[in-house]
């Protein structure tokens, strides 16, 4: 069986399993890091988000074999990390205000609101409310507007 | 208006109520109480308002009274507290609020209690179920009892090892200490505190003017897991061999495997390991789920019909319109009429349909999140021809619910698969079988007249009609079982759900509000609220036609013939807040609703933008439509255990009333439905949430918790629809407002999973 090689986490990991297995699959399955959570497969509704190198993806949309060994995956289990701390300054904004309901969209919610925060930075500006408007992420919950207070005030600690 | 179950306790009378529990033989500390303890309404003479003497909570609260089931609470020695909750939490923020309860009674921090779900437990009878709102309302004493019981226990212990008098001991974040500083953890009385013998032992719980925990906000104790992955749902769960399996499942609607052309070949492929045709299609079991993925489309199956073979939109509405029950003959006074119509919409969570299951010859073990375990438990076991001792059923933490849960569809098949393979399965449902053979809230009409002179509105007559609705998962039993003891009498659970759950708010004189269901072609179940968004919804829309035909503004009307002052109160915040009649630019504007049930109150305050330039703003693969650009929330519920959680469930209503009112819905066609994906059923999305949102929690009413988690979708539903209204000019009559267009294409339904995605690295940002 094809092995594959990436990074997860600050860890180099090689699998044994055919190409075309969605990431996704190969964490949650293979793996067992379950923070990226199914909600469609398709690349819709954001549940999986997780980064490589520094960017937001969804692993249900990328077959294995895409990874280059040099590539980094951070799942929500390996945000904190990515700024040495026990939380991410997301997480931590997150806590404040108490976003979660049920949890399952949280990690994916966190993962996009970094990378947003992220992309809103390196362009020089600061998160508008047409940003918020464009993520996609469902929360069946509907906890949005305190995902959208959390992501302001977790971009200012970022 | 609806009445609290706050009736006498035994002792009232002569003091503060006591209550008895058990202080129970075990290792450690270990403290119980039956699980109903509150004391119930006595069921009065009919009424033409049946909600005034018993509502749906009281019923649920009722009906487990000779049941005798113990609920305990455990000290542990390193100084926490356990508690198995016999509720699902599924984000309601349960496990908080009973965390809440025992902190308060036990004087221990928040962070030292443990709540865990409890397993399927037969003994508690129709004890474990979670649905109408009822958890905190039936909890809100045995919990506290059990927690105050263990408090005793404690200092009792406490003051044989200080060598001091009960009365010279303080009981404060979990340390007993004497008057003369001496103290001791509660961890170090675990052990010394229990009991070789189970005795009897009676309490009086902390009044509510000496509170510290209950009714101030705290954050949820699973946010921290929330937040970093760590939270276990079920597929989280690391079973045993417990390997990825999916159903490949019929074009239409509950349509059955005739014959499978390529098993061998599908057997054969990259990490599949089983191949079985079930009830409910052909299952596949492989190393991961993206394998099982790939399988059920390489399948080649022929199906029989379904269930709904060729019906639509058009034939359900034709039948409900047949099955419509007469409003009576036209009265001589004025009169404002209209007829509703609410299509199916889906109750779908995130966290699709799922479960493990581990069959073995003479036993079977589940790990799903179920609302109704008692209920799955019994019907497992029925299905795999076990003793109902031999099934073992675990709750595990859900990822939504929204009536979906209170079915266990997942765990059923899973164990249908597991017994047939022989090997355990970890079962889920792809995201387009949850929306195309999942649960939907049934499709719907409703027909509302009401007769005015001058300024009395004389009579109010509504009549709901709608697919039937699946209550089948225990909360029918309850509600069979009670039925007899109703003053309606001998009539179908579903009759007796709604009219236990509606209301007639308003001074309208006459007032009947009549259901009558057909047709049981669907996978129908309660959604969040059940009847209520839409039954309230076109009384609403009514309310405000009424108060145009007397030339009253819409907020004034209501003020003046809501029934009592709580209503009045919530009406009047939003009003207040949202800066009611405030002049709006012509294609914008406000509106306001009403609602109460379970014995509390809520009323909604929407502005709404329905101007072209809005509502064309250009979505990818989205609706945009109207945006509410402002929401006011005011809720009494009685006693509210945690505000920010309650403010949380009322946020989430909010977003469920938007996308009822405007924009998610279920399209029927040729006998399926035609969304597959959260890109096809329009809920609430960022683009649709209002930029302003207020949740005003009121002032406590009352010295008992009402229900929360539901709350708030129908005035939410209510209050867009009449700003709609407002704003347009012109009342909606067809909910959402956008089901008349299509706006998606329809992925094909065989295969009936879309492929999964390759370019995810493209679209990286």
């Amino acid at each position: 069986m094809p092995q594959h090689t990436f990074r997860v986490n600050g860890e180099q990991v090689t699998v044994d399993v055919d190409g075309d297995v969605r990431l996704l699959w190969v964490l949650r399955d293979i793996l067992g890091i379950t923070g990226p959570k199914y909600g469609c497969g398709i690349n819709v509704c954001k549940a999986c988000t997780s980064h490589i190198n520094g960017k937001a993806v969804n692993p249900c949309a990328i077959p294995v074999a895409d990874l280059q060994p040099t590539d980094e995956v951070t799942t929500i289990e390996g945000l904190p990390a990515t700024v040495g701390k026990e939380l991410h300054p997301m997480q931590q904004a997150w806590l404040d205000r108490d976003v979660a309901q049920c949890g399952y969209c949280q990690p994916g919610q966190i993962m996009a609101a970094v990378a947003l925060v992220r992309r809103a930075k390196a362009e020089g500006r600061g998160i508008t409310d047409a940003d918020l408007d464009g993520l996609r992420n469902i929360c069946r919950c509907g906890t949005y507007s305190r995902i959208r207070e959390a992501i302001k005030a977790g971009a200012e600690n970022m | 208006m609806m009445m609290g179950s706050n009736g006498g306790g035994p002792d009232e009378g002569i003091g503060r109520r006591r209550f008895l529990g058990y202080v129970v033989a075990a290792p450690t500390l270990v403290v119980a109480t039956e699980l109903n303890l509150t004391p119930t309404s006595d069921v009065g003479l009919p009424s033409p308002e049946l909600t005034e003497l018993l509502d749906l909570n009281d019923m649920m609260t009722a009906a487990a009274l000779p049941t005798s089931g113990l609920i305990s609470v455990e000290v542990n020695q390193d100084g926490t507290v356990s508690f198995a909750l016999p509720r699902a939490e599924v984000g309601q923020g349960i496990t908080t609020s009973t965390a809440m309860l025992i902190a308060e009674e036990m004087a221990v921090p928040l962070e030292r209690v443990r709540v865990t779900l409890a397993d399927a437990r037969p003994e508690l009878v129709f004890n474990q179920l979670t649905g109408g709102s009822n958890t905190t309302i039936a909890t809100y004493v045995p919990i506290r009892v059990a927690a105050a019981i263990a408090r005793n226990r404690l200092l009792a212990t406490a003051a044989t090892e200080l060598g001091s008098a009960v009365t010279d001991l303080t009981l404060k974040a979990g340390v007993i200490t004497n008057r003369s500083g001496r103290s001791v953890d509660i961890g170090a009385l675990a052990e010394k505190a229990a009991s070789t013998r189970t005795q009897q032992v009676s309490v009086e719980l902390t009044s509510r003017e000496n509170f510290t925990v209950i009714g101030r906000p705290h954050n949820r104790i699973d946010a921290l897991d929330a937040v970093t992955g760590r939270k276990k749902f079920a597929m989280d769960l690391d079973v045993p061999d417990a390997k990825p399996t999916m159903v490949c499942r019929p074009p239409t609607i509950n349509g059955k495997v005739g014959s499978v052309a390529n098993l061998a070949e599908v057997r054969a492929m990259p990490g599949v390991t089983d191949v079985v045709t079930i009830s409910t299609g052909v299952a596949v079991r492989a190393r991961t789920f993206g394998q099982c993925i790939d399988a059920v489309r390489a399948l080649r199956v022929s199906w029989k019909s379904g269930t709904a073979e060729g019906t639509s939109d058009e034939t359900v509405l034709r039948k409900l319109e047949a099955a419509e029950l007469p409003l009576g003959l036209k009265p001589l006074t004025p009169t404002v009429e209209g007829k509703f119509t609410f299509y199916f919409r889906s109750n779908s969570a995130l966290e699709p349909n799922c479960a493990i299951a581990d069959v073995r010859a003479g036993r079977a073990e589940i790990w799903s999140a179920l609302k109704s375990p008692l209920t799955a438990k019994q019907t497992i076991a029925a299905k795999l021809g076990l003793p109902v001792g031999s099934v073992t059923v675990h709750v595990t933490e859900g990822g939504g619910s929204f009536g979906r849960k209170l079915f266990f569809d997942a765990a059923l098949e899973a164990a249908e698969v597991s017994q047939k393979i022989g090997k355990p399965v970890k079962l889920m449902w792809h995201r387009a079988d949850d929306s195309r053979q999942g649960r939907t809230h049934p499709m719907a009409t409703s027909r509302v007249r009401a007769a005015y002179l001058g300024n009395t509105v004389l009579s109010y007559k509504q009549r709901h009609t709608s697919v039937s609705t699946d209550l089948g998962h225990g909360l029918g039993e309850i509600i069979t079982a009670m039925a007899a003891r109703l003053p309606v009498g001998d009539i179908g659970f579903s009759q007796t759900f709604f009219h236990l759950s509606q209301a007639m708010s308003y001074n309208f004189g006459a007032s009947s509000q009549l259901l009558n269901e057909t047709d049981k072609s669907f996978n129908t179940g309660s959604m969040r609220n059940v009847y209520s968004p839409d039954v309230t919804c076109a009384r609403e829309l009514i309310v405000d036609q009424l108060a145009a035909k007397m030339g009253k503004d819409p907020y004034r009307f209501r003020h003046d013939f809501l029934r009592d002052d709580r209503s009045r109160a919530v009406l009047a915040k939003v009003a207040e807040v949202g800066a009611w009649g405030r002049s709006m630019q012509a294609g914008t504007a406000q509106g306001i609703a009403f609602h109460a049930e379970y014995k509390a109150v809520s009323a909604v305050l929407v502005e709404i933008d329905c101007r072209p330039e809005t509502v064309n703003r250009p979505i990818r693969d989205g609706v945009a439509g109207p945006r509410v650009t402002k929401m006011v929330i005011a809720v009494d519920v009685g006693l509210a255990v945690n505000p920010r959680g309650l403010e949380a469930q009322m946020m989430g209503c909010a977003m469920d009333g938007i996308a009822l009112a405007l924009t998610s819905s279920l399209h029927l066609r040729d006998g399926y439905f035609l969304e597959a994906s959260w890109d096809n059923y329009f809920y609430t999305r960022q683009w649709n949430t209002p930029p302003e949102l207020r949740i005003i929690v009121m002032p406590s009413t009352s010295e008992e918790p009402g229900g929360a988690g539901e709350l708030g979708v129908a005035a939410s539903l209510a209050a867009v629809a009449c700003a709609y209204g407002r704003a347009t000019g012109t009342m909606p009559t067809s909910f959402p407002i956008n089901h008349g267009t299509l706006s998606f294409t329809p992925k094909p339904t065989v295969p009936p999973i879309p492929p999964s995605p390759t370019d995810g690295l493209n679209h990286a940002r």
